[in-house]
């Protein structure tokens, strides 16, 4: 008998992902864009995160017309993000056969205590984190992808570093430790004992971490790949480029050769000016989207 | 006698097979350059995203140095790399590498939700066989020449062509080599 939903076909189909890069577009035409370049899967949204960060109010998931249009427009996956906390939204989402939800702290979270209960899905869902507590309770929830959290929309790459370090430091931690320590580790970090028992068996995280959160040129995208990450988002970076056709395929080819460096010289030549940029010390504590949902 | 397969590595699940085909008994390579082929026995295409791999394929010289390779040497494609080894695919203008007789449809059974796991019986590999179906393609139809190793409710999973070999499902993700021990022996088969 068939069987939907399970954790194979939901942790394979972002195993499918894996050295790829996907997008966010906020229409069919920046999809068909985003697919022509290579993109393994586009993020349908209503803005990109740093029109988020400038237009300030609630954030919500997209017009569901955009999303369908987006659907419509290429064959790669279509990912879309629901609020944290937002168990309609993502029911919405999962009734239109989007291929992967991101319960994302880029949009203003529904609920600031519980995230959603993942496993009641059939549809698969990615979610962000900083270190591997976070990323262990997600995985808890039911997650079967994980991303950095970075910084959204600020085009600066230092959060996604700064959390990719630590995840994949934390997980070096558990793989040497004994499972008393794990025990004393799972409690510092707030993370289920089992999911970092698992880790320790596997020599892995059970589920590919992508980087996301300030990948704003080839470069940046192939650092993460150097630092671990499994593949990339790429939000605001792509459509906020002076040339995205050309900028997007130069993500996509730096994901793919990331130690290639005369190659990543290559073809980030004349890419234009890309996003301008927030450093993270004029950024308030309030502005901070990584905070949410932890 | 080993032997040494590569697993294309532009994009996709290319850590998996490179242990399913360790495991199995073979040397392998990751490989992301033309000049990487010259070594090799056999190729497996990966599963990802085959428009993906299509046009970094193109864009480095690896399109026409994989159909050279065809010509002699042994390839498995899993999910999309079965739709780049197809000769048809349906809504498409013309195949991509165009190696195996079979017409094939994409994400023929829907989207992520639709996907699935299923029990399968494949010829001359396992009467049981976990298959992980992920926004799978099937196979339509066969030409004379392909042998056809699987099916489930009555579309065309796998099948065989002479040193080619597909599924349109993720042995990679099982843990259960069979399969690729079975691609093993064709690629010695074909040494």
């Amino acid at each position: 008998m068939a069987e939907k939903g399970t954790n194979l076909v939901k942790r394979g189909m972002a195993e499918m992902q894996k050295g790829g890069v996907i997008m966010d577009v906020v229409n069919a035409e920046q999809a068909k864009i985003a697919e022509e370049a290579g993109a393994t899967a586009v993020m349908a949204l209503e803005r990109v995160p740093s029109d988020i960060r400038k237009a300030g109010g609630v954030a919500r998931m997209a017009d569901p017309a955009i999303v369908e249009a987006v659907q419509n427009a290429v064959s790669i996956p279509v990912m879309a993000k629901a609020r944290i906390g937002h168990i309609i939204e993502a029911r919405v989402l999962e009734s239109m056969k989007v291929d992967y939800i991101d319960e994302s702290e880029v949009l203003t979270p529904a609920d600031d205590v519980y995230h959603i209960d993942k496993k009641a899905f059939t549809i698969p869902f990615v979610c962000g984190c900083r270190d591997l507590g976070e990323a262990a309770r997600r995985i808890g929830e039911g997650a079967a992808m994980l991303r950095t959290k970075g910084e959204p929309g600020t085009g600066n790459i230092v959060e996604a570093v700064r959390h990719m370090r630590l995840v994949n430091n934390q997980v070096n931690k558990v793989l040497g430790m004994s499972p008393e320590e794990i025990m004393v580790f799972a409690k510092e970090l707030g993370a289920p004992y089992d999911v970092l028992l698992e880790i320790k068996k596997s020599g892995r995280l059970p589920v590919v971490n992508f980087a996301a959160g300030g990948v704003a040129t080839p470069a940046d995208a192939a650092l993460m790949m150097e630092l671990g990450a499994d593949g990339v988002f790429v939000g605001s970076g792509v459509f906020k480029s002076e040339n995205p056709a050309k900028f997007a395929k130069a993500i996509v080819e730096a994901t793919t050769y990331y130690k290639d460096y005369p190659r990543i010289a290559e073809l980030s030549k004349g890419l234009g000016e890309p996003m301008k940029g927030i450093d993270m010390s004029i950024l308030q504590p309030a502005e901070h989207m990584q905070e949410r949902g932890i | 006698m080993t032997v040494k397969i590569g697993v294309l590595a532009l994009q996709g699940a290319v850590s998996e097979h490179i242990k399913a085909l360790k495991d199995s008994g073979a040397e392998t390579i990751a490989v992301k350059d033309a000049s990487q082929l010259e070594e090799l026995d056999g190729l497996v295409l990966p599963g990802g995203e085959s428009t993906t791999m299509r046009r970094l394929m193109d864009k480095y010289g690896l399109f026409d140095a994989i159909k050279i390779f065809a010509k002699k040497k042994a390839i498995f494609g899993t999910c999309a790399g079965l739709i780049l080894m197809a000769k048809e695919i349906e809504g498409r203008k013309g195949p991509h590498l165009g190696l195996l007789d079979i017409d094939v449809k994409r994400n023929a059974f829907g989207s992520q939700v639709d996907s699935f796991e299923s029990d399968l019986k494949i010829d001359h590999v396992a009467e049981s066989f976990d298959g992980v179906f992920i926004r799978a393609p099937y196979i339509k139809k066969v030409g004379p020449g392909v042998e056809i190793l699987s099916t489930y409710n009555q579309h065309i999973v796998a099948c065989r062509q002479g040193r080619f070999l597909a599924c349109a499902f993720h042995p990679e993700l099982t843990g259960d080599t069979r399969f690729h021990e079975y691609f093993v022996k064709i690629t010695k088969e074909n040494k």
